[in-house]
């Protein structure tokens, strides 16, 4: 029955919603190979770039599209020197829980800027026209989600070449390994870190537009869902890898973009439970991630 | 001897603390007293869950759930009998055609927060780091999703309203006592000595012979025994209540609250909750008297949360191991240790 139902439009919406989860994962998990810290404040920065768009909608396109990615990665840098270097070395509790009071902070802030006209809400729609289905291989599929996946392909396959193919790339990749290992090895700690930090507002701007598309309506929970969502996907799918983590954040989007398409509303009440109930069960199989096949000993090592 | 005064201030320190919110409540003027409440509450559900966190080292973000939980229990089952058949219709004859006092309605919630959480702890205790908080956040879910939808055990998404109030400083004061008592019993016993080494080192507490996953399941049972009555409190505090007012804000503000006032100690929960919700009543306070003609009064509601949050920032960033430094108080002239 549920087959039935399953057209093309809607796998292919949850392939697009689970290339911006893939997204999303990619940039917290970054940060967090380096790092050692959950982001929880990721989904401001997106939301951050959807308000700029909203405010920029006069402007050319690009010009929009250009200053959502200059305030997303100057925020994001920011949030590094001010908030994360401090914090360096800080139990993982207390990383978390800072990264909540940061995106509190910018939430209130975001309420402010936004409540100037005394409306809730700002309209980012200059990209709305992404939204028309083409036609392809005989079914209807949006524009916006042959965006989504060309985008997250291109973006994992840059970063991919980036991490495997470059100095920097390897010196990241060592210091998610073991941190201090590289540093004795002449690994420079801020410049890896601000590169992975740097990359993770690339790919929080850039789904900040994909994002706008589908939800033009920016209000100051924008992206806050979502960003608990991947985070759950992360820890599920593998926080410690960076494929792990982002197969992860892929498979919750592919999850609740199939759900939503499939099922009426009446009928999805009690489905968070049962998707939690599936997250519960995964983590105590498999506690260090559900792609995360060998490779790690046990959790605390002697 | 000098142990047993240790002992005693320790615990002394935070009751006092409370007591003296707790006096100043009754002199308040109604309006105001509603702060120094919130204050209090704050207290019994941050300490309940620094009974777990704190002692155990393990992150959860499940714990709001016992709170929603007591919350819930104690709001439906102390309708009035004479509105409750009106007002909840959909819910089993049996809660429909009972009610309970004051106290029998908190030691419910105490009783089902406790059940819960063993429940949960018994299979999720075996998790540790991102994993145990990502299993505890979805916990938090699934009782936010089905108290929300089953309108066989409540009031589901629509509010539940006419709980008598019940909760006045008295209360409240007790009820925090109640809790940080609780709370301080357990720690100094010894199966919280046996959690805290773990806590420090779980390979060497496991060599010693304690069983961590067990100890981590007694204190996730007081913690969610504390926090259903917690949630009692906060229940006959407010009159009614939603399901979205025990979820996620709850959850990250108490435990901001924890950090913020240091995660390892008694002193340390007491302190950031009294702190946090001290700080955040008197920004409200000031906004009133900064604007009393404001015509935009979304304006300043915008900047109390600005600033309350950045102030959280701050003290972690300046301060990660929060305000008290994660000790227990002591007197300066009987530290052992400086």
């Amino acid at each position: 029955m549920l087959l039935a139902t399953l057209d093309f439009q809607t796998l292919s919406d949850a392939v697009g919603l689970g290339a911006i989860y893939a997204l999303m994962a990619v940039g917290i998990g970054l940060v967090f190979g380096v790092l050692r810290l959950v982001n929880f404040a990721y989904g401001q920065l997106v939301m951050a770039g959807a308000y700029t768009l909203a405010f920029t909608s006069t402007w050319p396109l690009w010009a929009s599209i250009a200053a959502c990615f200059v305030v997303v990665v100057a925020l994001s840098l920011a949030m590094e020197t001010v908030v994360f270097r401090p914090l360096r070395g800080q139990s993982p509790a207390v990383m978390l829980v800072t990264t909540f009071a940061v995106a509190f902070l910018l939430q209130a802030i975001a309420l402010i800027i936004d409540l100037r006209d005394d409306t809730l809400g700002e309209v980012a729609a200059s990209l709305t026209s992404l939204n028309e289905p083409v036609s392809i291989f005989g079914g209807e599929v949006r524009k916006i989600t042959l965006v989504s996946i060309a985008v997250a392909a291109g973006a994992l396959l840059l970063l991919a070449l980036l991490l495997t193919r470059t100095t920097i790339g390897l010196h990241t990749r060592a210091a998610a390994g073991d941190f201090r290992t590289a540093r004795l090895l002449g690994v420079r700690a801020n410049r890896v870190i601000a590169f992975s930090v740097f990359l993770s507002g690339l790919l929080a701007a850039a789904v900040a537009v994909m994002m706008t598309v589908q939800l033009p309506l920016v209000t100051p929970d924008f992206a806050l869902r979502d960003t608990i969502v991947v985070l759950v996907g992360v820890v599920v799918g593998g926080i410690d890898r960076l494929w792990t983590a982002t197969l992860g954040g892929f498979t919750l989007g592919f999850a609740s973009g199939l759900i939503n398409g499939l099922l009426p509303t009446d009928k999805t009440v009690y489905l968070p439970s049962a998707v939690f109930a599936l997250v519960i069960l995964v983590l105590l199989l498999r506690p260090a991630g559900l792609f995360a096949w060998g490779g790690r000993t046990a959790p605390e090592r002697v | 001897m000098r142990r047993s005064l240790d002992a005693f201030v320790q615990l002394a320190a935070p009751a006092l603390l409370v007591i003296a919110v707790g006096l100043v409540a009754t002199t308040a003027s109604a309006s105001n007293e509603v702060y120094f409440l919130n204050a209090l509450i704050a207290v019994a559900v941050v300490v309940s869950i620094y009974v777990f966190v704190g002692n155990s080292g393990v992150l959860s973000f499940g714990q709001i759930s016992f709170v929603a939980l007591g919350a819930f229990a104690a709001g439906v089952m102390t309708v009035p009998l004479e509105s409750k058949q009106g007002v909840l219709t959909t819910i089993f004859p049996l809660l429909r055609d009972h009610t309970i006092g004051n106290v029998p309605s908190l030691l419910l919630a105490a009783a089902l927060g406790g059940v819960f959480a063993f429940l949960v702890g018994l299979p999720l205790m075996r998790l540790s780091g991102l994993a145990a908080g990502i299993a505890t956040f979805a916990v938090l879910e699934i009782t936010h999703n089905v108290l929300r939808e089953w309108t066989k055990i409540g009031p589901g998404a629509t509010t539940l309203s006419l709980v008598p109030e019940t909760t006045g400083p008295l209360q409240a004061t007790l009820g925090a006592l109640v809790v940080i008592a609780v709370a301080f019993a357990y720690q100094r016993s010894r199966l919280g000595r046996q959690l805290r080494a773990s806590r420090e080192d779980a390979a060497a507490a496991a060599g010693v012979g304690v069983r961590v996953h067990l100890q981590r399941l007694w204190a996730f049972t007081v913690s969610g025994a504390l926090g259903g009555f917690a949630g009692g409190l906060l229940v006959h505090q407010l009159g009614s209540i939603t399901t979205e007012q025990v979820y996620l804000e709850l959850t990250f503000l108490t435990l901001a609250m924890l950090v913020v006032g240091g995660v390892t100690s008694l002193w340390g929960a007491v302190v950031g909750a009294l702190a946090v919700s001290g700080l955040d009543s008197f920004l409200s306070q000031a906004e009133n008297g900064v604007h009393p003609f404001g015509h935009r009064l979304d304006l300043p509601s915008g900047t109390r949360l600005v600033i309350l949050s950045a102030l959280m920032a701050l003290v972690l960033i300046l301060r990660p191991s929060g305000l008290t430094g994660g000790r227990e108080f002591a007197l300066p002239w009987l530290r052992r240790r400086a």
